[in-house]
């Protein structure tokens, strides 16, 4: 018994057995001298994982009497995490490096997180869930103020901390009204009680609470204050970090939920998603007109993004929820690149986040301003480039699900979040004054920038799989 | 009597939960939370759960409330200021506040388990075993995994401490122990023979 459940959990197993080593290892022996090789072997150690995971057999196995999920949507879902957070972890390496940041903790928090974050996409219970939530969450908070000289850091980490709690303590007070009227907190329970009569309304009560936490954790309007300034207060790589594996993580676990649990009530939460995501969609596009630093603007970027991606969740169909897989992988992939780009720039060995400085960078740069600009015109949805068909997979999902005004709505807010992509375009390209921001760092980000450009390109001929794998996936999880 | 009890110690515990909120002394705000913590302990061995009572009156009142006086002794906190800024958002707060109150009467006031949720509550006092034997057959046995993740938890939490407080200072002479174990008695001291009248 122990031991079939033991199998199910072993590459969680492995990622936790190896963070505790790895510390105990670090802390008797290099210290901070050891972070480097570290961070290597913890990105190696989860593109491992990554492939065994990917490599399992399609069968749903399920664990610890229905606390642990291991489906094919579990599966994909992990898959896509540990890869994004080895491809961050290794791009922010020489960054945090060069400004005395990279310190042994961070990989081995990083790794920590990752279990959490694996826990929440395979959780079968209500309990399963918060434990994952808090995991991925403490060790995020920790690393958002990871500078803790910097008062903006620190700032991040405390505002994150406080407002996190704060929406776990919304997501747990609905856990308990959903317990309470369902007598259950595992999920194949509750959606046996939500099938037998009609959805009473203290646990549809439960539900808003959950999504409101869940809502916060994907940063979706109007859960998405904190959302600007601990991406602007964090160090670089850390935003990064942020804007990549835990969303992938916090919207597989609003579809687990929203499935595993109340997928026998699709039309009590359908508008409420609904309303979420048109609110991010028109958040994220307005907000980011005025700003200046780019980290903010990715902020505003990553808030209307997940309104998209709410869209395909909105739907409710097999079809929407492998179209909202494979926007979050579309999605962390412009993000990487454009991440790598933002690492790299610097003037006088100081990082640089005015947009403003980008002025007339294609004239110094062009193959990397050209790299960035399908990556921006990427992010902003314009046909030739892979964004485009991940939007077009939501609408085609939603048009589908008759959510036409969903649709039409964010059709609109993307044509109005257009705007400020192209702006650093225009910087860039026709910009009036020379702007003198400098380009350095390791070879590996200039790679990360092509690779994650070019992808966007290739990805119109060949999509490695990708939205076969997310149908399958997502078949395992709509019955 | 048990309705007696229950009444009492309810109340108690809002009064105290109330009392923490409101009342001007940070100091007072954590007395008032030992006492919402007794209260609720009380409900506890109402309900007879005797361990988690001893538990809540252990670990939060004997442990977490202490540290919270010192922390509120400690720390200079103006909590006037605070509660000064937290007035501007007062009525807007209260707006809300009787919004969700409202939710909260349609809610509970057609109280409607859903069908077959009586079935499905598990019933962790079994009558043939004592309270901590039936809670450590959960935690260990059924809820294995989540005991575990807690401890995980824990570790980050543990890390993220150490992380963000803790400075080396390299300009502090430390304790070898190794070499102080490893030093020879011969080389330790060098014996002169002074000669009388002479220096040396």
């Amino acid at each position: 018994m122990i031991q079939a459940d033991l199998s199910v959990i072993l590459p969680e197993i492995v990622l936790a057995l190896y963070a505790m080593g790895a510390l105990l290892g670090a802390v008797y022996t290099g210290k901070d001298k050891l972070a480097g090789p570290l961070v290597w072997s913890t990105a190696g150690l989860m593109v491992v994982l990554a492939i065994f995971i990917a490599s399992q057999p399609g069968d749903t196995r399920i664990a610890f009497n229905g606390m642990f999920v291991d489906d094919g949507f579990a599966r994909f879902a992990k898959a896509a995490i540990l890869v994004s957070a080895a491809v961050v972890l290794v791009i922010g390496q020489d960054y945090m490096a060069r400004r005395d940041m990279l310190r042994f903790e961070y990989p081995i928090l990083i790794a920590l997180c990752a279990v959490g974050m694996m826990t929440m996409v395979s959780a079968g219970d209500l309990m399963a869930l918060y434990m994952g939530l808090e995991l991925q969450s403490l060790a995020l908070y920790v690393v958002a103020s990871l500078r803790r000289d910097s008062a903006k850091s620190t700032e991040a980490g405390l505002k994150y901390f406080v407002l996190g709690a704060l929406s776990s303590g919304l997501l747990l007070y609905g856990a308990s009204l959903v317990y309470g009227f369902a007598g259950s907190t595992k999920f194949a329970d509750i959606i046996t009680v939500a099938e037998h009569g009609h959805v009473t309304v203290g646990l549809l009560f439960g539900l808003v609470f959950l999504i409101s936490g869940m809502a916060f954790k994907v940063s979706a309007a109007p859960f998405h204050m904190w959302t600007p300034d601990v991406y602007e207060g964090s160090p670089t790589p850390v935003t990064a970090f942020f804007a990549t594996a835990p969303k992938v993580a916090a919207m597989g676990l609003f579809a687990r939920v929203l499935f595993d649990a109340f997928g026998a009530a699709i039309s009590d939460w359908q508008q409420v998603i609904a309303v979420l995501s048109v609110l991010s969609m028109f958040l994220g596009a307005v907000a980011a007109i005025g700003q200046r630093n780019i980290k903010r603007l990715m902020a505003y970027s990553s808030i209307a993004h997940m309104g998209y991606a709410l869209i395909g969740l909105a739907a409710g169909t097999e079809q929407g929820i492998a179209a909202m897989l494979t926007y979050m992988v579309i999605y962390v992939t412009m993000n990487v690149g454009t991440f790598a780009f933002i690492l790299m720039l610097e003037k006088d060995g100081k990082p640089v986040t005015d947009i403003y400085a980008l002025n007339q960078f294609a004239s110094r740069a062009p193959g990397k301003a050209l790299a960035v600009l399908i990556l921006l015109f990427s992010l902003a949805g314009v046909p030739p480039m892979l964004g485009f068909f991940a939007k077009f997979g939501v609408w085609q999902a939603g048009i589908e699900a008759e959510l036409m005004t969903l649709v039409i709505a964010s059709a609109v807010a993307s044509v109005i979040g257009a705007f400020y992509y192209l702006r650093i375009v225009f910087f860039m390209y026709f910009g009036e004054e020379t702007g003198d921001v400098e380009t350095n760092g390791s070879p590996i980000l200039s790679v990360a920038l092509t690779v994650s450009a070019a992808l966007m390109l290739v990805g119109l001929v060949y999509q490695f799989g990708i939205d076969s794998a997310a149908a399958s996936a997502a078949a395992t999880l709509v019955k | 009597m048990s309705v007696f009890a229950f009444y009492l110690f309810a109340i108690s515990a809002i009064t105290g939960g109330l009392f923490t909120v409101i009342s001007r002394q940070p100091v007072h705000s954590v007395l008032w939370l030992i006492l919402a913590f007794i209260s609720s302990a009380g409900l506890f061995v109402l309900l007879g759960a005797e361990f988690v009572a001893m538990l809540l009156v252990i670990v939060y009142v004997g442990a977490v409330a202490v540290l919270f006086l010192f922390v509120v002794m400690m720390l200079d906190v103006d909590f006037a200021e605070l509660k000064a800024e937290m007035a501007k958002y007062m009525p807007i707060a209260l707006l809300i506040a009787l919004v969700i109150l409202m939710q909260f009467v349609m809610a509970f006031g057609h109280w409607d388990a859903a069908q077959g949720a009586s079935d499905l509550l598990a019933h962790p006092v079994p009558s043939d075993r004592h309270n901590t034997e039936a809670l450590g057959l959960i935690i260990y046995d059924q809820y294995f995994l989540l005991f575990q993740l807690s401890g995980l938890i824990l570790l980050v939490a543990m890390i993220g401490a150490i992380v963000l407080t803790l400075r080396h200072r390299t300009d502090v002479k430390r304790q070898d122990v190794v070499a102080q174990m490893m030093r020879d008695p011969a080389k330790a001291m060098e014996l002169k023979d002074i000669k009388p009248g002479q220096g040396l």
